[in-house]
């Protein structure tokens, strides 16, 4: 029986097995933010310990700096700046990579691996936190764990795992347009659950993940977390080999036949199958507190738990589509690529935000991909909508304190969790693809942007 | 970290499913570095009605008298799911909780309370359900819980329960087996060049 890609890379890295049973697995990268990795480094400072091999640990400021232009260290998150000063230090006296504040390749952690080549096909990479599993587009293994285990894969070089069970999620057929990377993640959870993929590490397989580009595969595994799988993983092609070849860490070229065994064997078994009907999918919008609540824009809400329906403010049977919004929020791990950014100012073009919106930001995943979109002219179109144009960062995916949104406002938003109080305190979240995003803030309310983008086309 | 062997407590129910690490603890609570002073802000939107003020909700289940000196939480599934931050765990356990009966853990969150001691059990919801407000019995040797005469068994693994029941440091562990790791990077160098990096800066 042949193997499946998790398995192959799996048990490639397995050195041995412990005395209690689980498995000593190698780390390739551990990948460190000011946010999480700040307290790992301080613990293992404390009991006098150190990087087992520091060419590959890195570190970037990313989850609470300041994203206005100009910025510093100074943060609106009361007492972040600790974070920062503590952060910096302590990678440099591990003798880490610290991608920091005004670097030129500074931006969001699971932006800017792909971009350095630090994340390859084939290796394990682990970051504490969540959304690592983002760099498995790349055909890497690569999960979100605590600062212990942090510490941990920075000292030993490896982790004590205990081996997931695999799934393989197909999107079989073709995605309509205006339907997105974003939108199969969304309606994956919505079908199976916020615990739907828990104990497993899940391929992404199928002719809709095939078709998508390298940006699109990030943000489908991206949100593999909220599906609470150990990670998702999508097996290397030539996009993922094109895209990588030649940058900062990565190989000049991928020739070694090695590469081309980073695929599930034909007659790989899985513990667990999903299929899903790409060409039946629309753009999805959540309704609700959890990203389970979440639904295709055209749907009504439905019944769902009574505490989720009191927070966000909509009765079952409500339609979706037409509720007015305050905010819109365009960013994040999940959608703040150049290739996301096109496609919303595609449709902001020559437009305007519609006046009851309240604050509409635009923050890139990186530098690289702030002047990207600043060679285009994309700055001034988000401008000229009504939205501002930061430096990159986490931004308002979470509130830290700092920088909110206005109180009460309901928020459209390109990031990857709607949980109460993600955004602040009493904001109600509502999260989509950047389309709907862009959509939603011309018509100031939740909008299905295929209706947007048919005018485009006829006019 | 300390050992974990028995428990008892009231069950203290908070049975919302999806339970995330921003609820636990918000990211504006996370206010240093290190893992202390973290109690204060433990499910902070749901335990203050006016959090900066730490005005107590009093409808909320941490604030009641029975819950006062708890142990023992029993909430829905897939609890702790969302960010990785391990401070969720610190927090818990700096207001005094040890051990948490669920349906289901987000695999971070469960990985988290191994590590620093805090006991993730799991049992069918009925089961957790039928625990509130009850006084509950734990023996992680003999993976049990017991509560009004009857007792339940829970999955763990292997390698958790010797490390919880000893208080293990994973890392300590780990590092016995120091030479086994470099023999393994040695030849693994040789056979994948690029997995290894030259520091450039």
């Amino acid at each position: 029986m042949g193997h499946t890609l998790f398995a192959k890379i799996w048990d490639a890295h397995r050195i041995t097995a412990t005395a209690g049973g689980a498995q000593l697995i190698a780390i390739d990268r551990v990948f460190l933010h000011e946010r999480t990795g700040a307290a790992a480094l301080r613990r293992m400072a404390e009991t006098g310990r150190s990087v087992l091999d520091p060419a590959r640990v890195f570190a970037v400021m990313d989850h609470i700096v300041d994203t206005r232009q100009g910025r510093g260290d100074g943060t609106l998150m009361p007492g972040g700046e600790s974070f920062i000063t503590e952060t910096r230090a302590a990678a440099q006296a591990a003798g880490i990579t610290l991608f920091d504040v005004n670097d030129r390749d500074q931006g969001i952690i699971h932006v800017i691996s792909p971009e350095q080549g630090i994340v390859l096909p084939g290796l394990t990479l682990v970051a504490p936190d969540s959304h690592t599993c983002t760099q498995g587009a790349f055909g890497a293994l690569a999960w979100g764990i605590g600062s212990s285990e942090a510490e941990h894969a920075m000292v030993t070089g490896t982790l004590r795992m205990e081996r997931p069970r695999t799934m393989r999620v197909t999107f079989a057929g073709q995605l309509g347009p205006g339907v997105t990377a974003k939108d199969m993640a969304l309606a994956l959870i919505a079908a199976h659950g916020a615990g739907g993929g828990a104990g497993h590490a899940v391929e992404f397989a199928g002719e809709a993940v095939v078709a998508l580009d390298m940006e699109g595969r990030m943000t489908l595994a991206n949100m593999a977390t909220e599906f609470s799988a150990m990670t998702g993983i999508i097996a290397p092609d030539a996009k993922t080999f094109t895209y990588l070849a030649g940058r900062p860490h990565a190989p000049v070229r991928f020739d070694d036949p090695y590469w081309a065994t980073l695929r599930s064997d034909d007659d790989a078994r899985f513990a667990r199958e999903i299929v899903i009907d790409a060409a039946a999918l629309a753009p999805m919008v959540s309704w609700g507190t959890s990203p389970e609540h979440t639904i295709p824009v055209t749907a009504a809400v439905p019944q769902g738990p009574e505490r989720a329906h009191d927070y966000i403010g909509l009765a079952p049977g409500a339609p979706l589509a037409g509720t007015p919004v305050d905010a819109a929020f365009i960013g994040s791990c999940t959608n703040s690529r150049i290739s996301d950014l096109r496609r919303a100012a595609a449709l902001l073009k020559g437009r305007r935000i519609a006046p009851s919106i309240r604050k509409a930001l635009v923050v890139p995943g990186s530098l690289a991909v702030k002047r990207q979109a600043e060679a285009e002219g994309l700055d001034k179109l988000f401008e000229a909508a009504g939205f501002e144009w930061r430096m990159s960062g986490c931004s308002l995916c979470f509130y830290a304190g700092g920088e909110g949104f206005p109180e009460g406002s309901r928020v459209i938003s390109s990031t990857n969790r709607n949980f109460e109080g993600r955004q602040g305190p009493g904001i109600r979240t509502h999260i989509a693809s950047p389309e709907t995003v862009a959509a939603s803030a011309i018509a100031g309310v939740i909008a299905d942007p295929r209706a947007l983008a048919r005018e485009e086309a006829s006019a | 970290m300390m050992p974990v062997s028995t428990i008892t407590s009231p069950g203290v129910p908070l049975l919302r499913d999806n339970i995330d690490t921003d609820t636990i603890i918000p990211s504006r609570e996370m206010k240093t570095t290190g893992r202390t002073g973290l109690a204060e802000g433990l499910f902070a939107p749901w335990r203050y009605t006016d959090a900066a003020a730490r005005v107590r909700d009093p409808g909320f289940v941490l604030n009641q008298r029975d819950a006062i000196g708890t142990r023992l939480l029993l909430v829905g599934k897939n609890f702790g799911c969302g960010s990785s931050r391990e401070h969720a765990v610190w927090a818990l356990m700096e207001f005094g909780i040890e051990a948490i009966i669920a349906p289901s853990f987000a695999p971070i969150f469960k990985g988290n309370c191994i590590r620093n001691g805090l006991l993730p059990i799991e049992l069918p919801v009925e089961v957790v359900r039928g625990l509130a407000w009850q006084m509950v019995s734990i023996d992680l040797a003999d993976q049990t819980v017991s509560a009004g005469g009857e007792s339940w068994h829970f999955p763990i693994d292997a390698e958790a329960k010797a490390m919880l029941l000893e208080g293990l440091d994973a890392i300590d562990l780990t590092l016995k087996m120091k030479s086994a790791i470099a023999r393994w990077l040695g030849a693994d160098r040789r056979a994948r060049p690029w997995a290894y990096l030259e520091k450039s800066k």
